[in-house]
C-alpha cells in the first residue's frame, strides 16, 4: 500500500515538467527569491528607471558639485555637480546590457563549439578542447585585458573581450553534455532511421542541454557585470562621460577623502547586483541540475 | 603516480605553447599599423620604421613567433619600449611584490575560510553558520576594486590604522635584497620595518584574500558536511573523541582533495585580482607593472607581463593537481 502510494507520488512528480519543478524548487529557496527580486529590480530599474530619474547622465551644475547625499541628491553629487542616483539609474542599463549581451554571445558561440566537440569527435574535438585549454590557462581578467589592449580600450570592446573570455565555460559544459546525451537510445534511433546531423543537434541534443546553460548563463552575467566593472574602472572599458559603475569608480577615488558617497553607492550597485545574480544561479543551479551542485 | 605527473606535463605543452601564441599576437593583431599605435599619430616614418626593424614586424609571422619563441627559452621576454631595459631583469621586484601580497592574502584566506568552514560545517544551522554563509555570499559578490576603496577610506583616512597605499616607508624605504621585504627586512635585523611592512600588507591583503576566503569557506563547508556525515567520523565521534580530533586528524584529511581544487584556482585567480589591488594600493607588483604599461602603450611588457602571470597559473594548477596524487593515491590521468 505504502509502496503504491509512493509510485503514484512519483508518477505525478514526473508529470509535472522540468520548468514547473524547477520553478517550485526555487520558490522554495529564500535565498533563490531574494536574488531574484534583486534581479527583476535591477531589471526594471534598467528598463524604466531612465524614465524616473530626477536627472540627466550628463546634467552638470557646478554649483552643487560634491554634495553629500540630502533630500535632494538621494546619493550626492559628483565633481561635476551630477546627481550621483540618475547616474547610477541609467548605469544600471549599460551594466546589464553589457552582463546579458556578453553572456548571449558566449552561450551561442560556446554551445555552439562545445556541441561541434561533443558531437563530431576526434580532431575537432581535439582542436576544439585545446583552445578552451589555453583560454583558461589565463586568469580571465588578464585576457580579458589581453584583447582589449588589442582592440583598443572601448566599452564595446570590452564587452566583446568579455565575450570571449566565457566562451570556454560554456563550450566545456555543453561539451561534456553532449558526450553523455548523444549516446542515450534515443539519439541512437533517431541516427538509424537516418535523421540530418543538423536535426538530431537542434531538435534534441540542444533542448536537452538547456538547464545546464541557463544555469551557467546566470552566474555568468554575475562575473561579467564585475569584469565590466573592472575593465572601466582600469581605463579599458567605459569612457567619460558614461555612467558606467565601475567608471564612475574610478572617478571617485580622487575624491575619496572629501567626497565618499562618489565611491560608496556605485560600488554598492555592483555588488547587489552581483549579488542578486549570484544567489539567483545558486538556487537554478540547485532547482535544474542538481548534480552540478558544488 | 609518476605516470600521471609525466601525462598531465606533456598535456601542458599544447597550453604553454598556445598561450605564447596569445600573447604574442597581442602586438601583432593590432588593428592597423602596430607601430602607428604604439608610438602615437605624431611618430615619423623613420621612428615607424626603426620600431618595425626592432619588433621584427616585417618579418613573416611565422618567422617572427619562431624568434619570439627561441627568445622566451633562452629566458628573453624582450625589451620594455618606455624604459629601454630588459623585461627579464626589470620585471624581478615587481613579481617579487605580487608574490608577497598574493602569499599574504592566500594565507589570510586558506585560516579564515577555512576554519570559518569548518566551524559552519559542525554547528551547522547555527548562528555562526548562518552569519559566516551570508559573509561569504557578499564576499563572493564583492568587486574587489570597490572594497580596495572602502577599505583605504574606513581604515586609513577614517582612523589612520594603516598606510593608504605602497609597499613600504617612503622615509624609511627598506634595502632590497630578495625583494621580499618581510624577508629582507628579518635580515638585516629591521624589526621596526619588518611591522611596517606588515602594516602595508594589510589592507590590499584583506581587499585580495576576500573572495578567495568566501569561496574556501562554502566549499569547506559543503565539504565536511559531506564527510561527517560518513560512517567513519560518527564512529569517532561516538568514541567520544575531541572534536579538534575529529575534525583535523579525520574529517579534513578526506575532505581536502575539493578544498584544495578551490585553492589552487583561487590562487590562479589571485594573481589576476592582483592587477586591481595594486592598482588601488599603489603596490609595485606586476600588476601595477601591466597597468602603467597599458598607458605608456608598453606592448613588450604589457606581453611579457601577461605570459608571466598566465604561466605562474598554469603551473600553480600543475602544483595542486600533482599534490591530489599525494593526497589520494587512487587518482589517475584520464
Amino acid at each position: 500500500m505504502v509502496s503504491n502510494s509512493m509510485e503514484m507520488k512519483a508518477v505525478e512528480e514526473k508529470a509535472v515538467g522540468p520548468w514547473k519543478e524547477a520553478w517550485r524548487s526555487l520558490k522554495k529557496s529564500k535565498a533563490a527569491l531574494v536574488g531574484t527580486v534583486i534581479v527583476l529590480f535591477f531589471i526594471l530599474l534598467a528598463l524604466f528607471g531612465p524614465l524616473f530619474a530626477p536627472q540627466g547622465i550628463n546634467d552638470q551644475n557646478l554649483s552643487v558639485r560634491l554634495l553629500p547625499p540630502s533630500g535632494e541628491f538621494w546619493f550626492g553629487t559628483d565633481d561635476f555637480g551630477r546627481d550621483i542616483f540618475s547616474r547610477i539609474v541609467h548605469g544600471a542599463r549599460i551594466s546589464l546590457a553589457v552582463g546579458f549581451l556578453s553572456v548571449v554571445i558566449s552561450a551561442i558561440v560556446g554551445s555552439f563549439l562545445g556541441i561541434i566537440a561533443g558531437y563530431y569527435g576526434r580532431i575537432l574535438d581535439t582542436i576544439i578542447s585545446r583552445l578552451f585549454d589555453i583560454m583558461l590557462a589565463f586568469p580571465s581578467i588578464l585576457l580579458a585585458i589581453a584583447i582589449v589592449s588589442i582592440l583598443g580600450p572601448s566599452l564595446q570592446n570590452a564587452l566583446i573581450a568579455i565575450a570571449i573570455i566565457n566562451i570556454p565555460n560554456f563550450g566545456r559544459l555543453i561539451r561534456s553534455k553532449v558526450l553523455s546525451v548523444k549516446e542515450e537510445e534515443y539519439i541512437v534511433a533517431a541516427k538509424a532511421i537516418g535523421m540530418k546531423d543538423s536535426r538530431i543537434l537542434l531538435r534534441h541534443i540542444l533542448p536537452n542541454s538547456f538547464s545546464p546553460i541557463i544555469v551557467q548563463g546566470t552566474l555568468a552575467i554575475a562575473t561579467a557585470i564585475i569584469e565590466a566593472a573592472a575593465l572601466s574602472f582600469l581605463g579599458l572599458g567605459a569612457v567619460a562621460p558614461q555612467p558606467e559603475w565601475g567608471k564612475m569608480l574610478s572617478d571617485a577615488r580622487v575624491h575619496l577623502m572629501t567626497a565618499p558617497w562618489t565611491m560608496i553607492f556605485p560600488g554598492l550597485a555592483i555588488m547587489l547586483t552581483v549579488l542578486g545574480f549570484n544567489l539567483m544561479g545558486d538556487g537554478l543551479r540547485d532547482a535544474l541540475d542538481p548534480k552540478m551542485k558544488n | 603516480m609518476f605516470n600521471y605527473i609525466g601525462k598531465r606535463i606533456l598535456h601542458l605543452i599544447p597550453v604553454l605553447l598556445g598561450m605564447t601564441f596569445i600573447v604574442f599576437l597581442i602586438i601583432r593583431a593590432i588593428p592597423g599599423d602596430p607601430a602607428q599605435v604604439i608610438l602615437g599619430q605624431q611618430a615619423t616614418a623613420e621612428a615607424m620604421a626603426a620600431l618595425r626593424e626592432k619588433l621584427g614586424l616585417n618579418q613573416p609571422w611565422y618567422i617572427q613567433y619562431f624568434d619570439y619563441l627561441k627568445g622566451l627559452f633562452t629566458g628573453d621576454l624582450g625589451e620594455s619600449l618606455r624604459t629601454r631595459q630588459p623585461i627579464t631583469t626589470e620585471i624581478w621586484p615587481y613579481l617579487a611584490a605580487t608574490f608577497e601580497l598574493a602569499l599574504f592574502a592566500m594565507i589570510l584566506a586558506v585560516i579564515i575560510g577555512m576554519n570559518a568552514g569548518i566551524i559552519s560545517a559542525w554547528f551547522q544551522n547555527s548562528w555562526f553558520d548562518y552569519i559566516a554563509m551570508v559573509i561569504a555570499l557578499i564576499g563572493v559578490s564583492m568587486p574587489i576594486f570597490w572594497l580596495g576603496l572602502m577599505e583605504q577610506w574606513a581604515f586609513s583616512i577614517n582612523l589612520g590604522w594603516f598606510p593608504t597605499s605602497g609597499r613600504e616607508e617612503v622615509r624609511d624605504p627598506v634595502a632590497a635584497i630578495t625583494h621580499f621585504y618581510l624577508i629582507d627586512t628579518l635580515l638585516q635585523g629591521r624589526f621596526d620595518q619588518f611591522l611596517v611592512t606588515i602594516k602595508h600588507l594589510v589592507l590590499p591583503g584583506l581587499a585580495l584574500a576576500t573572495i578567495p576566503m568566501a569561496i574556501i569557506a562554502r566549499m569547506t563547508r559543503s565539504s565536511m558536511l559531506e564527510v561527517m556525515r560518513s560512517d567513519y567520523i560518527r564512529t569517532a565521534r561516538a568514541k567520544g573523541q575531541k572534536m579538534a580530533v575529529v575534525i583535523y586528524k579525520h574529517a579534513l584529511k578526506n575532505a581536502l582533495i575539493p578544498i584544495l581544487t578551490v585553492i589552487g584556482l583561487q590562487t590562479g585567480l589571485l594573481l589576476g585580482g592582483a592587477i586591481l589591488t595594486e592598482t588601488i594600493f599603489s603596490w609595485p607588483g606586476i600588476g601595477r607593472y601591466i597597468y602603467e604599461a597599458i598607458g605608456y602603450r608598453d606592448y613588450t611588457v604589457i606581453q611579457s607581463g601577461i605570459l608571466v602571470v598566465a604561466f605562474m597559473f598554469v603551473m600553480i594548477n600543475l602544483i595542486v593537481d600533482i599534490l591530489y596524487t599525494v593526497i589520494d593515491k587512487r587518482i589517475k590521468y584520464n
